[in-house]
């Protein structure tokens, strides 16, 4: 049983039919170790969900487990109404949930252009169905959102770490989702980088991507998010308004204590 | 096929020995693939190396081959060390281990094989000992001492080996390392030296493991090749890494081996433990005893 | 360049080749020719899989032969043809390299290699315990002295091999300056991320084991006609395993020039040290200049090219110059 310390707090998690992203008792574990232990979170569209947690809390696990690139053995996740069981990644991420890696992981031989071009062939055209037009214009397109248009004929390793980032970003919006995780996209910036990245993200929400931002640096998932969920130890412990999560006892127990 | 009991009695208990003979050949693979991650496919031509060392010297001076070997392990640590620091400054620094490494160790391979062939030739060599002559008969059990010898003391090899892993501090730190290298630094060890440590080690089994093979049969250059499929399809089967387990399924693949040629002809010998490695790669990849 | 003007441009270039060859006398030209046409063919494709996609594939020789030896089948049965032999064993070889692929794709790339490894073993066992192609006593494949309009037979093979090959590096060509391209290319550098991007990478795999065992199989199933004589030793020797791995990685793995380049110094030099020292300093040379590459010069001679040429050709480069409306694009940067 997800425990919660105060029921104001315990969010919607019984789930409106409407919600983009539903996840229902969502249990994982590696050997005897339980990474995750009966998670039920429930995302609108549209919302800015943060979440946050110790290291080792199982954030991780759990986006992979949304994303498919680990298979949970309990519980479900749902996407716009349907169950993703079985799905594998690149079939959740053509139906619109995309996602970045805590490490950026940029595809280290294709220059920024060619990795804007992947999920532009892969994904949006899949989903078309046909060909696309001017995919060359797109990908420089995408680059100007981010503010690396200039590099686009350059390789990932030319890059610095918050254009790393950036490209990180890039990338996952190009696949046009309508579900974006962002994994730690702050993390090891500087105070005027965590605001590019911030200012970013607030102009992919206000275009209408629901937003999970991951995060340790907590100016920004305070002002950023609509709504706070606390992993600890693989469960949920609160699920509330920033404010409220964050006045809780329980998760300053669980953030002080460790 | 024709079946009789002690026929199979005599195929198990040959499949055993054999198997333990196999663990020890497989013991360096269980380092350098099921711990380091390093695919090094040119271990069986280490082995086939440390044979012709041990038969050299054995011509030469008489000396007992498994004595030879302990004496060589020095050397053969020493080129293990040497090449591990080239692979890592080649391959695993620029992060171009997968496909660049798995080719420099194939190189290495073919290399050594050739060298080899153009120093010693193709005909069979074989050594002298006291041991590879008379067998041990029990009742309608025999037992050539020559398979008996080489599975005692590989077995000893073994249990030296895991010992170091689990009880000297340098051991536990190639355990680690190939968990958690971060962790290695910050308690100022380097990895890169661990692995260096633990490879050369690798390789020095092969010294041992050579000298048991040479003991047991006949060696020629390409020999090596047959053992390529049978180290790594028990490395799997063992769990990567896990020396216990190595012991069980190298005692495994040597039992069916000898059940297979005994019964359906030596010809279908080598598919067996190649199968196995199929079979055990698609269902269960972790192994029998899996990390 | 549009893939089909490239395709006429190399016919054109092989029928000068052709020409060539028959005027200059000798038929040890074609002997030779053939081997080094067949390994352009294998590295090739060794390339499609183990270059662009990043998985390196051991057993090459187990394709080649299972090409040979399906010819060796259908000719105890009833001789046909050689074009539907290339046919039929680029099938059969294309059908095992799609079920070797969809049983350790799945698996890490290390596995995937070793899998391969004993994949050959496994098919070679099979083969010589297979009485109907000979088994290990061996196969003999009587071939007609001469065939018209082409006078020696060798001319005939010759030909073939010479049209396989620019069939193959057009192929390769095609795959690199197609969508395919770029999703192998992720495969290559991210599994992980190619999944997160919409890359369906298992299907790929596939595609790529599919195209690389049948082009394989194809090199393979005019060997039979051209030695006479088949043995399981020789048609899973480990020499053709080294080769496909070598030329490509010599030549450069990026681009369908690296092997062509790999094939065509490597293997004429090896026609020339069979010749003149032995076949073992043969293999000895091939290990050593594959580690020296490997180490030294990982991008191959085409990426030795690449850097110290001012003027950098389309081809080497591997990216079209000139953009195109369609938005279909280059292969991989340098």
């Amino acid at each position: 049983m997800s425990s919660t310390t105060n029921s104001t707090l315990s969010g919607a998690t019984t789930g409106a039919a409407t919600d983009l992203l539903q996840i229902d008792n969502l249990g994982k574990r590696f050997g005897g170790f339980v990474a995750l232990d009966n998670i039920s979170i429930s995302v609108r569209p549209g919302e800015r969900l943060g979440l946050i947690g110790p290291n080792g809390s199982g954030k991780s696990t759990l986006v992979n487990c949304i994303c498919g690139t680990l298979q949970n053995e309990q519980g479900s996740v749902r996407f716009a109404g349907r169950r993703l069981d079985g799905a594998t990644a690149h079939q959740r991420t053509r139906l619109g949930l995309s996602r970045t890696f805590q490490l950026p992981r940029p595809f280290a031989s294709l220059s920024l252009l060619d990795n804007m071009r992947i999920p532009l062939l892969y994904t949006v055209a899949a989903r078309g169905g046909g060909h696309l037009h001017d995919v060359e214009a797109r990908c420089v397109d995408l680059l100007r959102e981010v503010g690396l248009e200039d590099k686009a004929r350059r390789l990932p390793r030319d890059l610095t770490q918050v254009e790393m980032r950036k490209l990180e970003l890039a990338r996952a919006m190009a696949a046009e989702p309508k579900l974006l995780i962002a994994d730690e996209s702050m993390a090891g910036l500087t105070h005027s980088e965590v605001e590019e990245i911030l200012a970013l993200l607030q102009r992919l929400s206000a275009q209408g991507v629901t937003i999970i931002l991951i995060e340790h640096i907590m100016r920004a998932v305070m002002s950023f998010s609509q709504r706070l969920v606390v992993l600890v130890s693989g469960k949920k412990i609160a699920d509330g308004l920033p404010n409220d999560v964050m006045r809780d006892p329980g998760v300053e127990r669980a953030y002080l204590g460790q | 096929m024709i079946f009789s009991f002690d026929l199979l009695v005599n195929a198990i208990v040959s499949g055993i020995l054999i198997g333990g003979f196999y663990a020890a050949v497989t013991a360096g693979i269980s380092l350098s693939f099921g711990i380091l991650d390093i695919v090094n496919i040119a271990h069986p031509a280490f082995i086939i190396l440390g044979s012709y060392v041990v038969y050299s010297i054995n011509a030469q001076l008489g000396l007992d081959p498994i004595l030879i070997a302990i004496i060589m392990t020095p050397a053969f640590y020493a080129l293990g060390a040497v090449i591990y620091q080239v692979y890592y400054v080649s391959f695993e620094k620029r992060g171009q281990e997968a496909l660049r490494g798995l080719a420099f160790f194939f190189g290495l391979l073919f290399i050594t094989e050739v060298l080899l062939v153009l120093y010693f030739g193709v005909d069979y060599r074989y050594v002298e000992a006291r041991y590879i002559g008379p067998t041990l008969h029990f009742g309608y059990l025999d037992i050539p001492l020559r398979i008996l010898v080489p599975c005692i003391v590989s077995l000893l090899m073994i249990a030296v080996l895991e010992l170091i892993l689990t009880r000297t501090f340098v051991g536990r730190a190639i355990m680690a390392v190939a968990q958690d290298q971060f962790a290695l630094r910050l308690l100022a060890i380097d990895p890169v030296r661990i692995k260096r440590i633990a490879f050369g080690i690798s390789i020095a089994t092969a010294s041992l493991a050579g000298a048991f093979l040479i003991i047991i049969q006949p060696v020629e250059p390409s020999v090596g090749r047959q053992y390529i499929g049978r180290v790594f399809a028990i490395c799997v089967l063992g769990g990567m890494g896990s020396l216990p387990g190595t012991v069980i399924a190298a005692m495994l693949v040597g039992v069916v081996e000898s059940l297979t040629s005994t019964f359906y002809g030596p010809s279908w010998a080598p598919a067996v433990s190649f199968g196995f490695l199929l079979l055990t790669l698609a269902v269960r990849p972790a192994g029998l005893l899996g990390r | 360049m549009r893939t089909d003007v490239f395709f006429i441009i190399w016919l054109a270039i092989g029928a000068a080749l052709y020409a060539w060859a028959v005027t200059f006398g000798n038929d040890y030209l074609f002997f030779a020719g053939y081997v080094v046409l067949q390994y352009v063919v294998l590295a090739t494709a060794w390339n499609i899989l183990g270059g662009y996609c990043g998985y390196v594939n051991f057993g090459s020789a187990a394709f080649f032969a299972l090409g040979a030896y399906s010819s060796v089948a259908i000719h105890k049965f009833h001789p046909l043809p050689i074009p539907f032999l290339v046919l039929f064993g680029g099938v059969v070889s294309g059908v095992v390299g799609f079920g070797m692929g969809y049983l350790t794709l799945r698996l890490r790339g290390a596995f995937f290699s070793i899998a391969t490894l004993a994949l050959a073993v496994v098919l070679e066992t099979l083969v010589v315990n297979w009485d109907y192609v000979g088994g290990s006593r061996g196969a003999y494949i009587v071939r007609p002295e001469t065939i018209e309009p082409f006078g020696a037979y060798i001319k005939y093979l010759f030909l073939i091999m010479l049209v396989l090959a620019i069939c193959a590096i057009t192929v390769a060509r095609l795959i690199e300056r197609s969508r395919l391209g770029y999703g192998f290319a992720t495969v290559r550098d991210d599994e992980l991320a190619a999944e997160a991007s919409g890359v369906p990478t298992l299907r790929l795999k596939l595609i790529a084991t599919t195209i690389s065992g049948g082009l394989m199989g194809m090199a393979g199933a005019p060997f039979p006609y051209y030695i006479g004589y088949l043995q399981p030793s020789s048609a899973f020797g480990l020499d053709y395993a080294v080769n496909s791995i070598a030329m490509p990685l010599i030549g450069g793995t990026t681009s369908w020039v690296g092997p062509l380049i790999g094939a065509i110094l490597l293997g004429s030099l090896q026609q020339i040290a069979t010749v003149t020292i032995s076949s073992a300093v043969n293999l000895l040379i091939v290990g050593c200049l594959l580690v020296a590459f490997v180490i030294v010069a990982p991008s191959g001679i085409t990426g030795l090219v690449r850097k110290y040429l001012p003027y950098k050709p389309a081809a080497l480069v591997g990216r079209r110059v000139k953009k195109d409306a369609s938005g279909s694009a280059p292969g991989v940067a340098p």
